[in-house]
C-alpha cells in the first residue's frame, strides 16, 4: 500500500522586487515556480559552502605513508 | 584538486587493530546476524567512506526521504536506500539502542548500534527506486525476496571482507592520495559491469582527452544471469589497458557493490560513489544502469538536472559506433552520415558471438581483449549462480 507522505516546506522572506525579478527570469524555462528556482540555486550554493567548510582534515602523515607504501606494492606508483 | 567527499567529510568507520580485537571479544556476547555477500559489501563500503556521508544503514526518516525526495533527511542528495533487512526471528530480544554483531562467512565483520527497527513496504520501494513493480525486473525480483524488517544505525568495521581481487581493490582514502600524487586535478570516472568493446574505449578516451586522468572502476559482486563474470571483466580490462592505454593516465580498481539495475537513480548513486573516490567527472552513457526497456535511453541524463548540489560533473557521452565513411569510431554528434554507413556495436550481438566461441571483428573488440574472454570456458553468470550468490 502506498503511503501518503509529503515533502515538508517552510517559508522564507525575500524582497518583492527580487521575487518579481526571478519570476521574469524563469519565464519559459523549466522552472515552474520562484520557490522551485530558489531551492535549486540555494542547494547549489549551500552544498559548495558546506563541503568547503567541512573539508576533510587531510589524512595524517603516518597514514599517508602507509597508503603510499601499499600503492607501491600493488604497482600503482 | 580531487573532488570533495559527498557531504564534505570522508567517513571512516574502521577501527584500529587493537580496538578491533576488543570489539570482536565484545561481539561474542551480542546477538549476531549473518549477512549476505551484498550486505557485507555495503558494510565495508560504509566503513571505508565509499558511501560518505552514511555512517551506517539508513534509519526510517532517511529511508523515507530517499524514497520520496532522493535526498537524505539532511537534504544531501542520495538516491538508493542502503538498508539492512532482517527477519524478526533474527533480532528476537534486540531493542532500539542495543548493539549487535554483523557476521560474514561466520566471522565477525562489524558491530552495529541498532538505532531503529522499522517495517518497510517492498512494493513501494520497488515502485519508487525501480519505477516498476514488475517481478521480471531483476532488481524488483531481488527486492521482493528481502526480509520483513529494516534496522538502521551506525556500524564499526572490525575485519575486512575477503577480496579475490585484493590487488585491484582501492578505497577512497587511497585513490585520493594516488590522484594527488599523480598531480591530477580533473579525473573522469567510468562505471562498468561489462567487458570493454571499442565503444567503451572511445567514450573513455573522449573523456580522457579533456581530463588529467581516467578512473576505471568496474563493479564486482552480484549481477544478473547473462552478465559477465567478475574475473572476465577484470582480465579483459587488464589486457585493454596494457595494450591500448597510456599507463600514467589510468587508474583501474574494482568496487565490490551489487548492481541494482535502477537506471536513473542508480546513475546518480554511481556518481556519488565516484565523487567519494575523488573523481571530479562521471561518465554517464546510454541507458546507464538500465535493464530491458524499463528506462529511456537518456532518462538518467535528465535526472542529473535535479541535483545542482551533486558536486561531481556528469559527462554525457552518446553511444559510439563505427562509421565507414568517417573511417573511425564516432557518435551522432560528430558524424553526419546516414545509418547505412554506421556499424553499431551491440552488446547482445557480442555476447552471442562469444557464446559461440567466435572472435568478434576488430572494429568491435580489440583482439587481445577478445582472446582473454574466449579463454574462459563460460564467461557468463548462470541463473543458478545469480539465485544463490556465495
Ligand atoms: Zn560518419
Amino acid at each position: 500500500m502506498e503511503q501518503q507522505r509529503r515533502t515538508r516546506y517552510t517559508t522564507v522572506s525575500i524582497p518583492v522586487t527580487l521575487y518579481e525579478r526571478i519570476k521574469r527570469l524563469i519565464e519559459g524555462t523549466g522552472f515552474t515556480s520562484v520557490s522551485q528556482f530558489v531551492t535549486y540555486v540555494l542547494r547549489e550554493v549551500v552544498a559548495e559552502m558546506e563541503e568547503e567548510k567541512l573539508r576533510s582534515e587531510a589524512v595524517t602523515e603516518e597514514e599517508k605513508r602507509a597508503i603510499i607504501e601499499r600503492l607501491r606494492r600493488l604497482g600503482y606508483l | 584538486m580531487v573532488s570533495r567527499p559527498h557531504g564534505g567529510r570522508l567517513v571512516d568507520r574502521t577501527v584500529s587493530p587493537r580496538r578491533a580485537e576488543r570489539l570482536v571479544e565484545e561481539a561474542k556476547e551480542l546477538p549476531g546476524i549473518e549477512l549476505s555477500p551484498g550486505l557485507a559489501a555495503d558494510v565495508a563500503n560504509i566503513a571505508h567512506g565509499v558511501y560518505s556521508p552514511l555512517e551506517g544503514f539508513l534509519v526510517q526518516e532517511d529511508y523515507l526521504s530517499v524514497l520520496d525526495d532522493m535526498r537524505l533527511g539532511n537534504d544531501i542528495p542520495w538516491t538508493i536506500p542502503i538498508v539492512l533487512d532482517v527477519d524478526p526471528s533474527e533480532i528476537t530480544g534486540v531493542r532500539e539502542g542495543d548493539d549487535i554483531a554483523l557476521y560474514y562467512g561466520g566471522k565477525p565483520l562489524a558491530l552495529m548500534r541498532v538505532e531503529e527497527i522499522y517495517g518497510w513496504d517492498k512494493r513501494e520501494y520497488a515502485a519508487k527506486v525501480f519505477k516498476t513493480t514488475d517481478p521480471g525486473h531483476p532488481g524488483v525480483r531481488k527486492t521482493l525476496k528481502r526480509k520483513e524488517l529494516l534496522i538502521g544505525g551506525p556500524i564499526d568495521l572490525v575485519s575486512e571482507i575477503p577480496e579475490p581481487f585484493e590487488k585491484y581493490r582501492l578505497w577512497p582514502k587511497e585513490t585520493r592520495v594516488l590522484f594527488e600524487l599523480r598531480g591530477w586535478k580533473t579525473i573522469a570516472a567510468f562505471q562498468t559491469r561489462n567487458v570493454p568493446h571499442l565503444g567503451h574505449e572511445y567514450v573513455q578516451k573522449a573523456a580522457l582527452t579533456f581530463t588529467d586522468g581516467l578512473f576505471i572502476n568496474p563493479l564486482v559482486g552480484w549481477k544478473k544471469p547473462g552478465d559477465y563474470r567478475d574475473e572476465v571483466i577484470v582480465e579483459a580490462y587488464q589486457a585493454l589497458i596494457k595494450h591500448y592505454y597510456p599507463r600514467d593516465s589510468v587508474v583501474f580498481s574494482v568496487l565490490r557493490m551489487e548492481m541494482r539495475y535502477a537506471g536513473p537513480r542508480e546513475a546518480i548513486h554511481h556518481a556519488i560513489v565516484r565523487k567519494n573516490y575523488g573523481a571530479t567527472h562521471f561518465i554517464v552513457g546510454r541507458d546507464h544502469a538500465g535493464v530491458g526497456d524499463y528506462y529511456g535511453p537518456y532518462e538518467a541524463w535528465d535526472l542529473f538536472k535535479e541535483f545542482p548540489d551533486l558536486g561531481i560533473t556528469p559527462l554525457f557521452v552518446r553511444e559510439a559506433f563505427y562509421c565507414k565513411k568517417c573511417g573511425q569510431m564516432v557518435n551522432e554528434k560528430i558524424c553526419p552520415h546516414p545509418e547505412e554507413y554506421r556499424v553499431r556495436i551491440s552488446g547482445t550481438k557480442l555476447r552471442e558471438m562469444i557464446k559461440r566461441g567466435e572472435k568478434p571483428p576488430e572494429y568491435m573488440m580489440r583482439p587481445e581483449v577478445a582472446e582473454v574472454i574466449l579463454r574462459h570456458p563460460n564467461p557468463f553468470i548462470t541463473e543458478d549462480e545469480a539465485e544463490n550468490p556465495r
